[in-house]
């Protein structure tokens, strides 16, 4: 199926997300399903009150990270389209910090691109966030981003595929 | 030669700025670097082991060696989505 768009299906921006014009980005004639993910800042994390998160980003390489993403997908559910924007800045409470939409012939191939796209965001996208909650803040440590790690993309894999 | 360092997230904070110009010997890796800052700001020693390395852009080996010019960043563990 062709491409929909080219490298803005790759942002990272200071600006509100919009989960309907990252659709518009991977969406063509030969798609049967778009599914689209968004995720949220929310007010509880590890037992503390989010008072808000400041989201950080190495943006060059995120920007390659998300290209690097969405082959992987299309390697894995032929015919899989992504398109992926990440906020930086600081977020409040109830804020889109990220937005993925996957397009696909078929709704099954859809599902399981987006599912992989996010837990490779999480693995191996250079951005950070730090939690400012009542009484502190600090950053968020998740993965050592290694995107030669064969055993992490596996188990995005099956992450996507449960 | 000459090398440009991005720092981020909590490495940021600790060496107190996100891009350093440093000198660094001809056949320098990334490694070299690395153990470089962490001797200069010793807080970073505890990240050794859970930070990646790029160079220009690209996630790289810490075996890689530099060449002038290079912009190469260290990572700590990251927290996107």
């Amino acid at each position: 199926m062709a491409s929909a768009g080219g490298r803005d299906r790759f942002q990272v921006t200071a600006a509100a997300l919009d989960p309907a014009a990252a659709a518009a980005l991977v969406t063509t004639a030969a798609c049967g399903a778009v599914t689209t993910f968004v995720g949220l800042v929310r007010c509880r994390n590890a037992g503390r009150d989010v008072a808000h998160l400041e989201y950080e980003c190495y943006e060059g390489l995120a920007r390659k990270s998300f290209e690097r993403i969405a082959s992987e997908a299309a390697a894995s559910w032929a015919g899989a389209e992504i398109a992926i924007v990440h906020r930086t800045g600081t977020l409040q409470v109830g804020e889109a910090s990220v937005v993925i939409a996957a397009a696909s012939p078929h709704r099954a191939d859809a599902f399981a691109a987006c599912r992989y796209a996010i837990e490779r965001i999480k693995q191996i996208a250079p951005i950070w966030k730090r939690e400012h909650f009542a009484g502190g803040e600090v950053w968020i440590e998740g993965a050592t981003a290694d995107p030669d790690d064969e055993e992490a993309r596996r188990e995005a894999i099956a992450r996507a595929c449960t | 030669m000459h090398v440009t360092v991005r720092l981020f997230a909590a490495l940021r904070d600790i060496a107190g700025a996100g891009s350093l110009d440093r000198h660094i010997p001809a056949g320098a890796t990334a490694r070299t670097l690395w153990d470089a800052l962490a001797a200069d700001f010793p807080e970073l020693g505890r990240y050794s082991d859970v930070t990646s390395c790029a160079v220009n852009e690209e996630y790289a080996k810490f075996a890689t060696v530099l060449h002038e010019g290079d912009e190469v960043a260290f990572l700590p563990p990251v927290s996107g989505g």
